[in-house]
């Protein structure tokens, strides 16, 4: 079962210039990720871009949460 | 008829499909029982689907939507979320809006 940090890597990798915060107990994760390239889209578009950046990864992770932030967003997210 | 159109006449002859695992009475997964609840939550009459009872329908539908988890949902005919998105709509009133834009 893959572990929080390993899932965080996997979004990172397959999400240009992104960073992820990664919770998780192997089989239901949460994550809160931040990148630039969300600005402009709508959450299922946000969202979307995360789960095709983690390709087949998709088959080994039970659930995956996500909450979606631009950079912006989140700095005033506090 | 391929699964694609089976999908696909599925989420167009329902104003709310909800594809999960089991069924309403009887929800498999925490997530599809949320949306169960949601969707409930806001009256809306819906067209349930349990992709366990069929595995074609389960891997055609991540295809369809290019979506990797389920439970899905579709409103006219359109993919709208899995349980987190489905939840933040119910929470910011936009799912409310989608399912009675009368009033």
């Amino acid at each position: 079962m893959p572990t929080p940090e390993q899932v965080k890597n996997w979004i990172e990798a397959g999400l240009h210039d992104s960073s992820a915060e990664v919770v998780g107990d192997g089989r239901h994760f949460e994550a809160v990720v931040v990148c630039a390239e969300f600005s402009g889209k709508i959450m299922l578009e946000q969202h979307r871009m995360v789960y095709t950046g983690l390709g087949d990864k998709m088959e080994v992770i039970h659930a995956l949460s996500l909450r979606t932030f631009t950079p912006e967003q989140w700095a005033s997210h506090g | 008829m391929t699964v694609e159109e089976q999908i696909k006449g599925t989420v167009e002859s329902n104003k709310v499909v909800l594809f999960m695992k089991g069924t309403p009475q009887f929800p498999q997964c925490g997530f599809s029982s949320r949306a169960v609840q949601i969707l409930e939550a806001c009256g809306a009459s819906f067209e349930a689907v349990n992709v366990l009872s069929d595995m074609d329908i389960r891997e055609g539908i991540k295809r369809y939507s290019n979506w990797p988890t389920i439970p899905q949902v579709y409103i006219d005919g359109e993919f709208v979320g899995g349980s987190d998105i489905l939840l933040s709509m119910y929470q910011n009133g936009d799912l409310q809006n989608m399912l009675n834009p009368s009033n």
